[in-house]
């Protein structure tokens, strides 16, 4: 199977790219569950919001903002939300559900590798959801409170790579937790003690900068960070000068590297593991 | 040919059942499905503890960052962490218990999606009672207990003027939060007959609702006080119960016996919540053929 794969590597990125599509397209579909999540993301970001301005009239330039700078934090979070798959969702139920049902017997015959499979239609669901559910928050939020956005396109530039590097962290967390269904056949339990440790070390309920003493450093250098606490400082600004953003940019590639990694480690023991009934 | 069906056999149930045994009949199938997803829960032993306990250390995270918020200032909308605490366990507890009972109604809209909904019709049980026992989640429990642990600490930790109204509003606040929240999932639930997979809509009200209602009210905006206490009275969850419990008024200069009728707006937003969703089966036509 593998060599048929490894036949033409052009061929095999015009697979992963026509894969891609299908998860934008996917998820495109569904435009009233699209709308009815941009209307949620805007309400959560109103609510935080008047947290936010309240916690920081109390304490201006917590955790190194100012207040149009936190206020950012929120949108801008909202706005990702649903692209880094922050609170779940995404594809791991999925694969999780066809290790129960045996469908996964069906992905591993295919001549494709499962994870450049899976992680090819995470991004396109990702830039579905990054362009159908991350802008029009964002510009609520920006109509309604005063924003730190920055006017620099190249700044915008490097922002996007970041998020995207962030949402090959999150595609690899996340795979990794749907293999743990060959080991633990219902994910439920996983999925939802993932999500909370998501929640909390990414950044989204408190800017990790404001996280106290050793523990924030702690939390900083978690892969979590990766997700959505680095591509908002390169937004912000906070990484200046070009050594400061590369050392980011690089930071996210490195857990990248090592979850990808350990993601292709637990698939070979799970194919090892896995018996197919049937002939 | 399945329209035909359906009617019929909503008519013949219609036909069997007095409207008065409808309502014990409809505790009863939910009594009966959700004691059968809980055996099935059970199954998976280390995934229900798993899971109870991640439905705990959810919103005890929550609260964690709040916390974190406290190490740098003292208070927040003039309110100290143990009136946040108050605040938030309460919400939690309520939210906690509607989304054990009625959570499930926001599968609705995939049930529509899927056609899975037209088994339900033709079942002898009210279509709400299944909907809302389908895949019952246990787990949920946890959101309920680290709810009440969190207001049980709140409780001793502020010096309160315990009255005999005070103690009766305990409880009250609990299971009336509960309920509003109820009529909300069942109010979005219907809303999904007409708008198709919007469980999102819901639960900008109730997890939304919910992460507004742990802060002190006078941290918002009044335009949107005078929305969550006249419009989606949430308001009534936690806030004016709250306020009266540790003695400080009403942003809006609601009278302190407001305190008291939540159990009143709760049966008034079951109202309409429940009209709509008897409508909303009623249009609901199916795809299937």
């Amino acid at each position: 199977m593998r060599q048929r794969a490894g036949g033409g590597t052009r061929s095999s990125v015009r697979l992963y790219l026509a894969v891609a599509a299908g998860g934008f397209r996917r998820y495109a579909t569904y435009g009233t569950a699209t709308a009815a999540g941009v209307f949620t993301n805007t309400v959560f970001g109103f609510i935080v919001a008047y947290t936010y301005i309240a916690l920081w009239e109390e304490r201006p330039g917590l955790g190194g903002y100012d207040q149009a700078q936190a206020l950012t934090f929120v949108w801008v979070s909202q706005a990702l939300l649903a692209a880094a798959a922050l609170i779940g969702g995404g594809f791991q139920e999925e694969i999780q559900e066809r290790v129960r049902t045996g469908d996964i017997a069906v992905d591993l015959y295919r001549p494709a590798d499962l994870q450049m499979w899976w992680l090819a239609a995470d991004l396109g669901r990702a830039a579905f959801q990054l362009a159908g559910r991350g802008v029009l928050p964002l510009v609520a939020g920006a109509l309604a409170f005063p924003l730190a956005l920055p006017a620099d396109p190249a700044r915008w530039l490097l922002f996007l790579v970041s998020v995207t590097l962030g949402l090959v962290v999150s595609f690899a967390l996340r795979y990794l937790l749907g293999l743990a269904a060959f080991w633990l056949m219902d994910g439920a339990g996983i999925n939802l003690m993932a999500t909370v440790v998501t929640i909390f070390f990414s950044g989204m309920l408190l800017p990790l900068t404001v996280f106290p003493g050793g523990f924030g450093e702690l939390v900083r250098v978690l892969p979590w960070a990766a997700m959505l606490q680095v591509p908002m400082d390169v937004l912000l600004g906070e990484h200046a000068g070009a050594g400061a953003a590369a050392g980011a940019l690089a930071f996210q590639a490195g857990w990248a590297v090592v979850l990808l990694g350990a993601g292709r480690l637990v698939q070979s023991a799970a194919t090892r593991k896995v018996v197919v009934q049937g002939g | 040919m399945a329209e035909a069906v359906l009617a019929r056999s909503r008519m013949e149930r219609e036909l069997e059942l007095p409207r008065r045994n409808r309502a014990v009949e409809g505790v009863r199938g939910y009594g009966l499905i959700v004691a059968m997803w809980i055996r099935s829960t059970m199954t998976y032993r280390t995934s229900f503890f798993l899971s109870t306990f991640g439905n705990a250390a959810i919103t005890l995270l929550d609260f964690v960052a709040i916390s974190i918020m406290f190490t740098h200032v003292d208070v927040l909308g003039g309110f100290t962490l143990p009136e946040v605490a108050l605040l938030y366990g309460s919400c939690s507890a309520s939210l906690g218990l509607a989304d054990l009972l009625l959570g499930n109604t926001d599968r609705i809209g995939s049930r529509i999606r899927d056609g899975s909904l037209d088994t339900m019709l033709v079942r002898p049980v009210p279509v709400l009672a299944q909907v809302a026992a389908d895949r019952f989640a246990l787990r949920r429990l946890g959101r309920i207990a680290q709810g009440l642990g969190l207001l049980l600490w709140a409780v001793s930790a502020l010096d309160l003027e315990w009255t005999l109204g005070k103690v009766l509003l305990v409880p009250v606040m609990i299971t009336a939060g509960a309920a509003i929240f109820g009529a909300v999932m069942v109010a979005g639930a219907a809303f999904q007959f007409l708008a198709g997979d919007a469980a999102e809509v819901q639960n900008s009200f109730t997890y939304g609702g919910c992460t507004m209602l742990q802060y002190p009210p006078t941290v918002f905006g009044k335009d949107l006080l005078r929305g969550v206490t006249f419009i989606v009275p949430l308001a009534f969850v936690n806030w004016l119960p709250a306020l009266y419990l540790l003695g400080r008024p009403d942003p809006l200069g609601l009278p302190q016996w407001a305190a008291f009728v939540s159990p009143l707006v709760a049966f008034a937003v079951f109202l309409p919540a429940s009209l709509a969703w008897r409508a909303g089966v009623r249009s609901y036509r199916s795809t299937g053929s």
